[in-house]
């Protein structure tokens, strides 16, 4: 599965999502003494897990299991971030994180605000998010809405390899916790990445995955890549969708946001969290808020139903943001 | 029976515990007039927490909880930067962000201060793992409440100090004893299956000691062995110390129900009032441990008095500052959230 071409110039390789994910840990690992990797399950239980038993290998004494303690581990890594340490903790399934919300959330978000700026924690917290296939409902949730309704965290959703590579450099360089949320679905994509040098991409700068000119579509993670399908079968049918990926959540890049709805006048918001209360949500009260007299039309989403997520496949299929939805909301738009 | 250190830092430890004594008092006359919200004082623990903080070095860190104002005069914090904080003042410790549950002073070795029942556990086990990963000769205590003991926050964090053998010392101030709980509209004693503390921790092959909370030097010979074992590799340490609730801790909103504590009451049991006669006369560790120091001929009556004059006048001008200093722009609300 794991396609790996040989380097060419330029020091550009095309390799999927998990090698430039585990490729990113290896650089922090290289670059930063301090860091330190809490957990096995960065890229899930898929067959790219040995990349990570390789860096365990190449790092023996950086790279720790944890018991299946998430409270214990988290707040560890909390402590170890203020005493010190750049740990990169993987809390593996995002749904696990309700374990540890207290941790995430009352401890490592408040800790610089409430004691007044004096202490900081630069911890990263990794989660494999979303709906990946017969996870039923404890196993494929997107808690990114949760996390950005939590001030204090800055929050990272890749939807590439180039940017799961450069977004952890940045993330390492925060001095804030950080929530690193990938979706298990992503592993497998593959695009270029500039290994050489392992640049940065900076936190709160959006990205245009493809430009168009009648419809943006703002989406986050792996409703990214499922955009871009969206778009390309809209091309055909005479629909040109601009597909805008803020790439982070805190901050968040709203000026590249309103520039794009400026061009297009119509905005669809795809998002993998629940539909009440969702990253969709906050997206288009913001564009409503800030680009109303801009819209040409009403504001869409398309987002999980507000179900648990089901088991069986047919039942799945039902409630996650499809293509076909995505596609449906577009031709809605520009009806 | 006191530690076996030099009568200088006795006579420092004495008085630190005083000034605790008169801040927490100061604090619930404070408290009668402004609104500081609901908080906790340590009268009655002193003896715990002076001589076993005053063992850390700098460099060593040490999480408190939603009790934790003697744990910070301990290691040196301002009384008036923690009255002012306690009163949400802008020249208060934490900048009036955190109030009295979360009074921390970084440079004291105090990073954060949860008043989430458990949540600092493994917060300080992360401390330890730092220590250990940077090759740093230093130690994390976390102090504690018996409640802790039942979260489930408690067996993670142990289980991993225990797995890694982590520079940790557990301490848990055992202050249950005498509350009569919840049925006398009071904080409930714990409620735990285990009979003894210590059960908690000997599965994990953790070293355990319960000692009385009121023997300073009890609580200087188990914290000095247990932070020797930490500075050498020897993994983490549980110290109980058990501490009869001072009766104005007792309901929810702290009382200053025995009066002020008069010195006096130590070599003068006449003055004891009949209603206080067994909180004064056979509990309270600050008296306790001024008999002992009067009995050894480590300080005599006057100097006793002395040191208390002093730290009625200190905390009446922490009072005084804390009152006199401004409140925080309000726009200082959107600050500290990010780097």
């Amino acid at each position: 599965m794991t396609t790996t071409t040989a380097p060419s110039v330029a020091g550009v390789r095309k390799m999927t999502y998990a090698e430039a994910l585990v490729l990113g840990l290896r650089r922090a690992l290289e670059a930063d003494d301090r860091v330190r990797l809490m957990g096995q399950y960065f890229v899930g239980l898929t067959e790219h897990r040995k990349l990570v038993a390789d860096l365990r290998d190449d790092f023996p004494d950086r790279v720790w299991y944890p018991p299946i303690a998430e409270i214990g581990y988290v707040g560890t890594g909390i402590g170890a971030a203020i005493s010190g340490l750049r740990p990169i903790v993987d809390i593996a399934t995002a749904s696990f994180i309700f374990q540890a919300f207290s941790q995430v959330v009352n401890e490592a978000a408040n800790v610089r605000y409430m004691t007044g700026g004096q202490t900081s924690v630069p911890a990263i917290f990794h989660v494999n998010h979303g709906i990946r296939g017969g996870g039923a409902a404890q196993h494929s949730h997107s808690p990114q809405a949760m996390m950005w309704n939590t001030p204090g965290l800055r929050i990272m959703l890749p939807s590439t390899p180039r940017d799961v590579y450069g977004l952890l450099r940045t993330a390492l360089e925060s001095d804030d916790p950080v929530f690193w949320a990938d979706h298990v679905k992503l592993f497998d994509i593959t695009g270029p990445v500039v290994e050489e040098g392992w640049e940065a991409i900076p936190f709160g700068v959006a990205d245009v995955k493809r430009s168009g000119t009648d419809v943006t579509i703002v989406a986050t993670s792996y409703m990214v890549q499922r955009s871009l399908a969206a778009a390309e079968s809209l091309a055909g049918e005479g629909i040109s969708v601009e597909v805008v990926d803020p790439r982070t959540l805190v901050p968040f890049d709203l000026d590249a946001i309103l520039a794009s709805v400026h061009r297009t006048g119509r905005l669809v918001v795809v998002d993998e969290c629940h539909r009440s209360c969702g990253v969709a949500a906050e997206i288009s009260a913001l564009v409503a808020e800030h680009a109303f007299d801009a819209l040409k039309g009403p504001i869409r989403r398309v987002a999980t139903l507000d179900v648990p997520i089901p088991f069986a496949r047919t039942l799945e299929a039902f409630v996650e943001p499809s293509e076909a939805k995505i596609c449906a909301a577009v031709r809605a738009a520009v009806a | 029976v006191l530690p076996r250190i030099a009568t200088s830092e006795l006579i420092d430890q004495f008085r630190t515990m005083v000034r605790i004594r008169r801040f927490e008092e100061s604090l619930i006359r404070l408290a009668e007039e402004h609104d500081v919200g609901h908080f906790h004082v340590y009268v009655g623990q002193e003896t715990t927490g002076v001589p076993a903080l005053a063992l850390l070095e700098d460099g060593d860190v040490a999480y408190t909880t939603h009790r934790n104002h003697g744990h910070l005069i301990a290691r040196g914090v301002d009384p008036a930067r923690m009255l002012a904080e306690i009163l949400g003042r802008s020249t208060g410790t934490n900048r009036g962000k955190g109030g009295t549950l979360h009074l921390a002073s970084n440079e004291h070795g105090f990073p954060t201060t949860s008043s989430s029942v458990g949540g600092p556990l493994p917060i300080a086990v992360g401390s330890g793992y730092a220590f250990k990963e940077l090759g740093l000769d230093r130690v994390s205590v976390c102090v504690f409440g018996d409640g802790a003991l039942e979260e489930g926050a408690w067996h993670e964090a142990i289980n991993i100090a225990a797995v890694w053998s982590l520079p940790v010392i557990f301490l848990c101030e055992n202050n249950s004893l005498e509350a009569l709980g919840q049925r006398a509209n009071e904080y409930p004693s714990s409620t735990l299956a285990a009979q003894r503390l210590t059960d908690l921790v000997r599965p994990f092959k953790v070293p355990a000691v319960a000692i009385d909370g009121a023997d300073a030097a009890a609580v200087h010979r188990e914290m000095r062995r247990a932070i020797r074992r930490a500075r050498t590799d020897g993994g983490p340490s549980f110290i109980e110390t058990w501490t009869v609730r001072w009766p104005g801790s007792r309901p929810i909103w702290p009382q200053l129900v025995t009066g002020e504590t008069d010195l006096a009451f130590a070599w003068d049991a006449s003055a004891i009032p009949a209603e206080h006669a067994e909180w004064f006369g056979r509990q309270d560790g600050l008296l306790i441990h001024l008999r002992d120091l009067l009995a050894a001929g480590r300080l005599t009556r006057d100097g006793a008095l002395a040191i208390d004059r002093e730290a009625r006048e200190e905390m009446a001008q922490a009072v005084r500052f804390a009152l006199d200093s401004p409140h925080p722009a309000p726009e200082e609300a959107l600050e500290d959230v990010f780097a």
